[in-house]
């Protein structure tokens, strides 16, 4: 029995009720979810700490032996996300405070922002399929509700997109768990593992996978699934777009990585294949969507999408070095998309626009803010030696491993053209002269000053980034560690259904 | 039963996809209420179909029983499902009250270059 699983989901879950419930001002909101993702961020890092020293740690609810209860379960892969998680919250709801609207914070801004984090949380830790389900809808609904929170009439046509496609996606899952039951006559995933391959029907189990393959691709935001993303993101508050951005497409990543190792593992080599063709179309789609817009949002948002396609690049490729390069992927883009996103949303500020063509002149107003974005777009880039480099140089190691010289020359491709859309920030928002015509006020939105608020996530997570640029070793073991336990899978089954593992010695 | 079952999720299935496949968000909406009815039959009906059992028994009560877990998996995908359709019909009406057309295809606020409300 372990405590600490289920309290890393009901922090943020008692946070979101606290913060609800205990007061109506908007500051003191605030601090009461800034104190919560500490202290989930403690938890977590002590899950990491003892996960990574003593593999995987598991909990059966309600006392109910696996496979018949629920089973939550923590390996380092699942340890190091909610770590990231934790950072991730404790960062936007110190930028909400800043940037969230009184109005929006009377409607339980901040009670859907952590329940939306205990979602991300529990789909991190949960070892049960449909258990995986009922967090995603803890998510979405989280999700829904932020979407719409205040929302003016952009941000509703918006809205109606993202929920649409999105329940499309919840229906599939669904209906891809029922099916899996009905094969199998279980839903814990590491009983899954064991009985899946004993099913005779093994095409109709393909089927299943595909569906899964849809369903969690939707999430995600893989080509050709990911039109929802850039029609909804850039009509939301920043900080919203912020904890979006980062985490909700990679919950998909991680559901799929969860889902392709350990209930599907490379029976079906056309999946993988599949993958690998998705996650390249995904990536050369991502770039070239942020050329085509002039909007900082937009163009953020299509590199969130490219960021996708590495990913899948490395789950597609399928050995324990293509994975780890994945993961170590996942944990820098989820802290480079909020980062990211948290500049962009000082830009708005400083410049009373996002579009491109209104902004400027940002360099000689403020030479150190213009340098913590350069260091951002660099390290999204992969310019040695920030984080993004050792991101790709992985991924290009595991393709050289592969024989796969496509790989190779995609990312080194990709990576180039994310060269562009950077680079025209850079130029525009903070090179080029301010334009004249913003000066006036009918075209331009309300500048104002970025506060505290919003300085201290941006600077806080800008030295996260700095860190693990150089001194990458630590992460890049552990996401190594994560890939071959995603990929061995005794462990993690061994720690699910431990009388599986006394009888396997007893044979021994 | 059992074929009259397949039989009827396959026609609704087809009949949701034709509704959602509408440029009206209404009939999306329909398409989606049935849709996710859809997927509860499924899984009630791979669960395995058991006439005339409980599905709860007392100790040495009956020997013949139906599996519950499909029950109560429907049970929960129903409450959820009420949710985000009951979200979803609020978000419609909305959208129509702020936009003032249920087509999608005039459904572009977000999708234009430069937010309205700036250039206006």
């Amino acid at each position: 029995m372990n405590g600490l699983l289920i309290a890393c989901i009901l922090v943020p879950m008692i946070t979101a009720v606290l913060s609800f419930v205990c007061t109506s001002n908007a500051r003191v909101r605030g601090a009461i979810s800034v104190v919560g993702s500490m202290i989930l961020l403690m938890l977590a890092s002590f899950l990491l700490y003892q996960v990574a020293n003593g593999g995987p740690v598991s909990n059966q609810m309600g006392g109910w032996q696996a496979p018949m209860g629920i089973t939550l379960i923590a390996d380092i892969l699942s340890a190091m996300l909610i770590v990231v998680t934790a950072i991730v919250a404790l960062s936007v709801n110190i930028y909400a405070m800043g940037d969230i609207s009184k109005e929006r914070i009377a409607s339980g801004f901040f009670t859907f922002m952590n329940m939306l984090i205990a979602g991300v949380v529990g789909a991190f830790l949960t070892g049960d399929l449909f258990n995986l389900y009922v967090w995603f809808e803890v998510m979405l609904i989280s999700s829904f509700a932020l979407l719409v929170l205040g929302g003016n009439k952009v941000q509703l046509d918006g809205a109606v997109k993202y929920v649409a496609i999105n329940l499309i996606s919840t229906v599939l899952l669904l209906t891809a768990i029922g099916l899996l039951y009905g094969l199998t006559g279980t839903l814990n995933m590491a009983d899954l593992s064991l009985s899946v391959p004993l099913v005779e029907n093994q095409a109709l189990v393909a089927v299943v996978a595909v569906l899964f393959l849809i369903a969690f691709g939707i999430k995600a935001a893989v080509f050709p699934l990911y039109f929802w993303l850039p029609a909804s993101y850039h009509t939301l508050p920043i900080s919203v777009t912020a904890v979006f951005a980062a985490l909700m497409t990679k919950v998909g990543i991680y559901a799929l990585m969860r889902t392709f190792t350990l209930i599907f593992p490379g029976e079906h080599p056309v999946i993988d294949t599949t993958l690998l063709c998705l996650g390249l179309v995904t990536m050369v789609l991502g770039v070239f969507g942020a050329m085509t817009h002039s909007d900082v949002r937009r163009i953020l948002a299509f590199h969130v999408i490219g960021s996708i396609g590495f990913m899948l690049l490395g789950l597609g490729l399928g050995s324990a070095l293509a994975m780890g390069a994945a993961i170590f992927y996942m944990v820098h883009g989820i802290l480079i998309k909020a980062l990211l996103f948290m500049i962009a949303g000082i830009v708005g500020k400083l410049g009373g626009s996002f579009e491109l063509a209104r902004l400027g002149g940002l360099y000689q107003e403020r030479p150190g803010f213009s340098i913590v974005f350069l260091l951002a777009a660099l390290s999204l880039i992969g310019i040695p030696p920030l984080s993004g480099f050792w991101a790709k140089l992985l991924i290009i190691d595991a393709g050289l491993h592969h024989d796969s010289a496509v790989v190779i020359t995609f990312v080194v491709l990709v990576s180039l053209l994310t060269f562009i859309p950077l680079i025209r920030i850079w130029s525009e928002v903070f090179w080029k002269p301010k334009p004249l015509d913003a000066d006036v006020p009918s075209t331009a939105g309300s500048v104002e000053s970025p506060n505290a608020f919003a300085w201290t996530p941006v600077l806080g997570l800008s030295a996260i980034m700095l860190a693990i640029g150089f001194l990458p070793a630590k992460i890049i073991d552990m996401s190594d560690t994560a890939a071959k336990g995603l990929i061995t899978r005794t462990a993690y089954v061994d720690a699910v259904l431990p009388a599986r593992a006394k009888l396997n010695e007893a044979q021994k | 039963m059992e074929i009259l079952l397949s039989l009827l999720v396959g026609v609704l299935m087809s009949v949701s996809v034709w509704l959602m496949l509408s440029r009206n968000l209404v009939k999306f909406l329909f398409g989606l209420v049935l849709i996710s009815n859809v997927a509860n039959l499924i899984i009630f009906k791979v669960g395995g179909l058991t006439i005339g059992a409980p599905p709860l028994i007392s100790d040495g009560g009956s020997a013949q029983y139906a599996n519950s877990l499909p029950q109560a998996l429907v049970l929960t995908a129903i409450v959820i499902g009420f949710g985000l359709v009951s979200f979803t019909l609020v978000l419609a009406l909305k959208a129509y009250q702020a936009i003032g057309t249920v087509d999608v295809d005039e459904m572009t606020l977000a999708e234009q270059r430069h937010d309205p409300e700036e250039s206006a």
